[in-house]
Parts: C-alpha cells; sequence; structure tokens
C-alpha cells in the first residue's frame, strides 16, 4: 500500500466548484505534480467540508489546517510552505470554532499527554477514530481476561487519585462501591466543572468523549454497576451535545448496553444537565440534583458508596479520573507510576489563565514546580511585568505568591502551602491586581453560589464579604482584619461541605501572604495596585496629552472635556473609574493615583 | 411560537396550541424516570424559554407533585427564569481569568452602548444582559456570550462591532 505522508481532501461541490473550485484543484495537482510530491501528497474528493460560503477550501492531513477562500493563484504559494516547508499558511486557515487551536497547543518539552493525547487529534464526533487510537482496547482486555479484582489490583498499583481535586485513592473508592451490598449500582462521573478558571473537562468531554466513556464502562464493570450518569453543567452545551452523539454510537458498536463485547456484562449510561448551581459539584449536592431535588448537599456519612444516588450504592468520580482508567490498563499501572511524586502519580491537566504569556490546557507530570509551569510551559508573564501570585485551586483555593514558585506541585504540597490542587485551574496574577479585591471576588462568587442549607456558610459568607467590600470601598476600619480571621476560621470549621469549608481559603492565603495590601486599604486609605475604584483617581497628565479626543470618545460616562489637540480633563465627579481612557490613550498621557 | 413569545410579556404557553403540545411531549417523554423534574424543567425552559408559575403548577399536577417541590427546583438553579427573557441574550462572563482581564469595564460599556445593565431586559424585549459564571473558556479572557456564541478577547472598544448584528437588527443606537 502507499504511504502518503499528507491527505489533502479537496470540496467536489457542485456550487463550490462552480465559485473556482476546479480551478484550484487542478492548480494543486499541478502543482504537487510539479514539485514531485505526488507520491507523498495525494489528493481525495470530499462532498463538502464546511458551510460551503468560504469559497474553494482544502483541508490538509495530518495537521487538520483547514484552508478557506483559496483562489488558483494561491496555490503555488500554498503548496511551497505546506508542503515543501512544512509552515501552516495563517492567512488561508479558517478561524476554528472556539479557537480550539489555541487553548490546546502543541505540547513545551516540559509536558506529558495522558488524558490530552487524543485532544484535537481526533474527530470526536467519530468513534472509529478514537478506536484507531487504540481506543476500546482496554476495555476489550478487562472484560475478557480480567475478573473485577484485577482491575482494583491494577488501579492501585497505578496510584491513581481522584483527579476532581480532593485526591482519594481511586482503587479505594471503587473497592467500597463494589463491596457495598445494594442493588442496582449507580456510576457517576463528575462533569460539572463550575470552578472558574477551569476548563480541562470542557475539552476532554469535547474532543475525547470515548476515553471518558471507556474509562467509565471499565469501572462499572469493576464495581457491578449497570447504569451510568453523567451530570455536566448547563454552561457547556457543545460538551453535551459531543457527549450524546459518542454515547449513542458507543451503543450502535455495542460497547454500551446488554451483553458488551458478548460477556454477561450490562451497562448503559446517559448524561444529565445541571442548571447553573455550582455547589452542585460537591457530589452529595450532584447526587440530589440527579435526583431532580435542589442542589442541596447532606451530611456524610452515609457516603454515597453505601448509599448514594436514590439511596443506592453509587460511585463518583471526576472526568479526568475516568480519561485516565483506559491509558492505565492498556499501557500497564507501572509505565503510570513512573510518572509524578512519590505520593501523586501520573499527570495533571491544568487549566492555564490569567496573566501569562501562553494561556490554555496543559497537562504535566506531578512534581513540576510552579515555577516551571509559570515561566517554562507559560511563557512567562504577559508583557514582562513581575509576577505577583498563582491561584489554584477555583473559589476554594488560595493565593500563592513568589516564594512558592518552586514548590512541587502535587496534591499535599499544595494543601501544605495553603492553597489546593482543586480541579487545576491555575490563574497568574501579574503586580497590577490588588489581593483584596480578588479575595472579594472570590467571596462574592462563594456567597452567591452558598446553598443556604447550613448557617455558618450561608451567614459566614455574607459577612465576610461585607468587610472586604467595605474595605475595598475605603471605608475598612481597625479591627477588620481580626474579624476577618475569626469568621474565617468559623466558616470553615462548622460547615456542612466542601464549599462552605473551602470558601475562606482565598481570604486566609491572601490574608497570610499580601497582609499589607489590607493594611493599605485600612489604614493608609491606598490601593497598592491601584484596581479598588474608590481609592483611586483617574487624571490626564497635560504634558503628554496631544488632545487626540480618543479618551473622550470612548469614555462610557463622557466624564472627558477636551477641543481636540487640547489637554483634555477628566471631571472626578463623573468618573467611574473604569480604566477604558487609560487603556485607548496612545501616549500614555492617562494616570492613576 | 417564536414571535408570538416575543411579541408579548403575557404569552402563556399553555394556552398556545403548539407549545402546549411540545411541553406535554416533554412531560410524557420523561415522566417515568428516575429524577425526572431536572429532566423536564431543563428541556422545558429551553424550549419555551421560562416556567411561569402557571406552568410549574401544570407540570406538578401532570407529575403528581406538589407544586412546592417544583418551585423549589426552579428557585434554587439560576439557569431557570419564571419570566420571559429578550429575543437576544448578551451574557458577560464573570470567571476569574475574565474579572482579572476587565469584565467590569466590558459591563460599563454595554450599558453606555444599550442603556442596560446586567439583569435587565430592554423595553422592547428584544435584549436581556446577564452575568454569567465561568464558561470555560478562560484562555480566551475577557469573554462575552452572545446568543450563545462565544466570543473571546473583547475589549471594550471592539464591544460596539461584536453587537452590530444584534443593534442593527433592532434599531437601537
Amino acid at each position: 500500500m502507499a504511504y502518503f505522508r499528507s491527505h489533502v481532501l479537496v470540496s467536489n461541490d457542485p456550487a463550490i466548484l462552480k465559485e473556482g473550485g476546479a480551478e484550484v484543484k487542478d492548480a494543486l495537482l499541478n502543482e504537487i505534480r510539479k514539485n514531485k510530491l505526488s507520491g507523498e501528497v495525494e489528493i481525495i474528493d470530499t462532498p463538502r467540508i464546511s458551510d460551503g460560503k468560504q469559497g474553494p477550501e482544502i483541508m490538509v492531513y495530518p495537521e487538520g489546517y483547514h484552508y478557506i477562500g483559496l483562489s488558483a493563484a494561491d496555490i503555488p504559494f500554498l503548496v511551497e510552505e505546506q508542503f515543501l516547508k512544512g509552515r501552516a499558511v495563517e492567512k488561508f486557515l479558517a478561524p476554528t470554532p472556539r479557537e480550539k487551536a489555541q487553548e490546546l497547543r502543541a505540547p513545551t518539552p516540559k509536558e506529558v499527554r495522558v488524558v490530552l493525547r487524543n485532544c484535537g487529534k481526533i474527530n470526536p464526533e467519530n468513534i472509529e477514530e478514537y478506536i484507531a487510537e487504540n481506543g476500546y482496547v482496554a476495555l476489550a482486555k478487562v472484560l475478557t481476561e480480567c475478573t473485577p479484582d484485577d482491575v482494583l489490583a491494577i488501579i492501585k498499583a497505578s496510584g491513581l487519585r481522584g483527579r476532581g481535586g480532593a485526591g482519594f485513592p481511586t482503587w479505594l473508592k471503587w473497592d467500597l462501591t463494589k463491596k457495598a451490598t445494594g442493588s442496582p449500582k449507580y456510576l457517576i462521573c463528575n462533569a460539572d466543572e463550575g470552578d472558574p478558571g477551569a476548563f480541562m473537562n470542557r475539552s476532554v468531554l469535547e474532543s475525547d468523549p470515548h476515553s471518558v466513556i471507556e474509562g467509565m464502562i471499565i469501572a462499572a464493570y469493576t464495581i457491578g454497576a449497570s447504569q451510568g450518569f453523567v451530570y455536566c453543567r448547563a454552561e457547556y452545551p457543545i460538551a453535551v451535545k459531543t457527549l450524546n452523539i459518542a454515547i449513542e454510537q458507543a451503543r450502535n458498536y455495542g460497547l454500551l448496553g446488554k451483553n458488551i463485547f458478548g460477556t454477561d456484562f450490562s451497562f448503559d449510561m446517559e448524561v444529565r444537565k445541571g442548571a447553573g448551581a455550582f455547589v452542585c459539584g460537591e457530589e452529595t449536592a450532584l447526587i440530589s440534583s440527579i435526583e431532580g431535588k435542589r442542589g442541596e448537599p447532606y451530611p456524610k456519612p452515609p457516603f454515597p458508596a453505601t448509599q448514594g444516588v436514590f439511596g443506592k450504592p453509587t460511585n463518583i468520580n471526576n472526568v479526568e479520573t475516568y480519561a485516565n482508567i483506559p491509558q492505565i490498563i492498556f499501557r500497564g499501572p507501572e509505565w503510570f507510576a513512573s510518572m509524578g511524586t512519590e505520593k501523586s502519580k501520573g499527570t495533571k491537566t491544568f487549566a492555564m489563565a490569567g496573566d501569562v504569556k501562553q494561556t490554555g490546557l496543559i497537562e504535566v507530570p506531578f512534581g513540576i514546580t510552579l515555577r516551571e509551569i509559570v515561566y517554562d510551559v507559560g511563557g512567562g508573564i504577559k508583557d514582562d511585568k513581575g509576577f505577583k501570585a498563582i491561584q489554584t485551586g477555583g473559589p476554594m483555593g488560595g493565593c500563592l505568591p513568589s516564594m512558592y514558585l518552586d514548590l512541587p506541585v502535587d496534591y499535599e504540597s499544595l494543601t501544605s502551602a495553603g492553597s489546593m490542587m482543586g480541579s487545576g485551574g491555575m490563574v497568574v496574577m501579574d503586580e497590577d491586581t490588588c489581593m483584596v479585591d480578588i479575595a472579594r471576588f472570590f467571596m462574592e462568587f462563594t456567597q452567591a453560589e452558598s446553598c443556604g442549607k447550613c448557617v455558618p456558610c450561608r451567614v459566614g459568607t455574607k459577612r465576610i464579604l461585607e468587610i472586604l467590600t467595605r474595605i475595598c470601598d475605603g471605608k475598612g476600619k481597625d479591627g477588620d482584619i481580626e474579624t476577618l480571621e475569626m469568621l474565617c476560621s468559623q466558616t470553615i470549621e462548622n460547615s456542612l461541605c466542601g464549599l462552605g469549608k473551602g470558601a475562606a481559603n482565598p481570604v486566609i492565603s491572601t490574608l497570610k501572604h499580601f497582609r499589607s495590601e489590607y493594611e493599605a486599604h485600612i489604614y493608609d486609605k491606598k490601593c497598592p495596585a491601584k484596581t479598588c475604584k474608590a481609592l483611586i483617581h483617574y487624571e490626564i497628565n497635560p504634558e503628554k496629552c496631544v488632545g487626540c479626543t480618543m479618551c473622550a470618545r470612548n469614555c462610557p460616562v463622557n466624564a472627558i472635556t477636551g477641543s481636540p489637540k487640547q489637554t483634555h480633563v477628566i471631571n472626578p465627579d463623573i468618573c467611574i473609574r473604569c480604566g477604558i481612557c487609560k487603556q485607548v490613550c496612545n501616549y500614555e498621557a492617562v494616570v492613576v493615583t | 411560537m417564536e414571535t408570538e413569545k416575543l411579541n408579548t410579556v403575557l404569552f402563556n404557553p399553555l394556552q398556545d396550541a403548539k407549545a402546549k403540545a411540545e411541553i406535554d411531549a416533554i412531560l410524557e417523554k420523561n415522566k417515568d424516570k428516575p429524577g425526572s423534574i431536572m429532566v423536564i424543567l431543563n428541556e422545558l425552559q429551553n424550549t419555551v424559554g421560562f416556567v411561569s408559575e402557571e406552568l410549574q403548577q401544570y407540570v406538578a399536577d401532570y407529575l403528581h407533585t406538589p407544586v412546592s417541590k417544583i418551585h423549589g427546583v426552579i428557585s434554587f438553579y439560576s439557569f431557570f427564569t419564571t419570566q420571559p427573557r429578550g429575543k437576544h441574550i448578551i451574557k458577560i462572563c464573570l470567571g476569574t481569568a475574565c474579572y482579572v482581564g476587565g469584565a467590569s469595564q466590558l459591563i460599563e460599556k454595554i450599558k453606555q452602548l444599550i442603556g442596560i445593565g446586567p439583569g435587565e431586559t430592554n423595553a422592547d424585549w428584544t435584549i436581556t444582559v446577564e452575568e454569567c459564571r465561568c464558561v470555560g473558556a478562560c484562555s480566551q479572557a475577557p469573554v462575552v456570550v452572545i446568543d450563545d456564541e462565544i466570543h473571546g478577547r473583547v475589549k471594550p472598544s471592539t464591544l460596539a462591532k461584536l453587537l452590530r448584528t444584534i443593534t442593527t437588527e433592532e434599531k437601537i443606537a
């Protein structure tokens, strides 16, 4: 069989052929021949690639580049760049939905792709592409060669721990549900990725849903579950759609349903949608929600393993945990355990956002330092500003200052530093970020998302938020810091579920590492990062202002006056301190004091 | 149904033959599922656009459940609304990355451009502005979601252009 290094799909849609598609194809064949690439590049006709509104188009594999709006004259250049020099031709590239390419770049040397191995590489809506990447091989092996105890032993040997954030050993959780009495048993995949700043699970579900489904079937076989649910948040409509397609395809291939692989094991699953409640990421609240109730958590025990959804034994794992399972079976537990630290094995995906040069999804082995993540993988701080803090673990996590940059990342180290692993959001903050404002931001989030069932969380978050807002408004009082500390510790100690227990973490960690900023707000009425609106003023430096009127035209409240070529003036009584004038000024004439 | 819903705020889906048929189909399809209330309400919210008190009563009767239980679920989750919303929905993401990236400036700009802020619907029911929790597109922060389409790296200066399709269609400023 001839081996082609590239395949080019050319649309032979009649409408496109008429618009110059025929000439493009001829030119392409010509150029390929001229450059003696006929043995390396194969041209394949395909009905249509996109909606056909973008003129003649081609798709180049394996890169998956989609070029649009081509004319015959563009082809020589395109062929030279793409096939001789191996570079993408940016100007013809179609914008990808959600800019997937930007979310997931080519891995940097410090990265290892296990969970993300197929993301962006295979078509998530085609099960055959997953199977071609050794998909469902692990499932076949488990169902035909292993007993449930064998699987438990493999997972135990791999050292896999829950990727939802708590880091509970996966094998132990499975074993508890397996041993529990009651029938039927349920299996739940927690895809309620609510942490602001985290989007790893969404990416996996949208670009490699079968790895999660395969992991779930293996887990179901191990614990003896017959029905599975994927609880996905309503904010992820594309993930829900992709998953439903994948489940349907798996069903058609006999991978879900009765007598999977001809064995007597039967398992099926469905997607359940959330409705915008953050607390539903907490496992007991999630169970309430699947049962069709208000998503309120309940005290443990009883643990879901013995009494979960509909009162039956239930195993709940995170998306990423399940996505690891097929690879562990396929490549062996020793391979998996060879990565990471003593107590945290394997890799972890993180969503990097905020003030780093390269935002997006990364996957790194445990034990990597925060410095490597921020500077080697993330490329450093945007505009080469100074690093101030990295926020991990979402609204229940903490902010770590630069002294922790050399901390090796694993479950224990982050917790001991006063933050946590969480599901894997990482927001990098530069020196322009006010830490009191960030604490207030997170508290606003938790306070709004507190379900209100238990008093410490409901009242505690409210009171903490009031004090933080007061401090940001320049009305902080002597004693506020002490009151905050007392309220935080009481909320943590007395709340029912993870939301309340973690709610005060952002305040505690910023108080610990950035206490001077709180003091500056309260005693000097100054915001050192120049963020808190009540404590700053915008002014125009007459020496730099050239009177271009840019600021006046962009001011949302018309607080800026001045004629063209004359120095402009900001009226502080009208100014809402939104900072847009500073952003649009090309002469750095707007200053914050 | 779409246009009728928008023409009047007083649109009652239960009085509309087509809408009622859709509602009944949703109820019939899901009524025996375990945990059916969430599934049904989610589908109703998507199809009808809101779940009014009257509709809640209708669902309760259909499922032989107290209406308090239905209302409890509706009021708990932020996705369920009891009133119709505007034809176009603009959501400003307030996730951490978007917040750090300047989401509050976008809110000010939207107020200037279309005259309403988060949680408000304009007088002729064409646009509703909402704040939302992280939509998971953090690498493109700050993000604005216009009618389910995600727009990343939005700046106050580019907002007007983004909203132009809607503002022209609805003849706003």
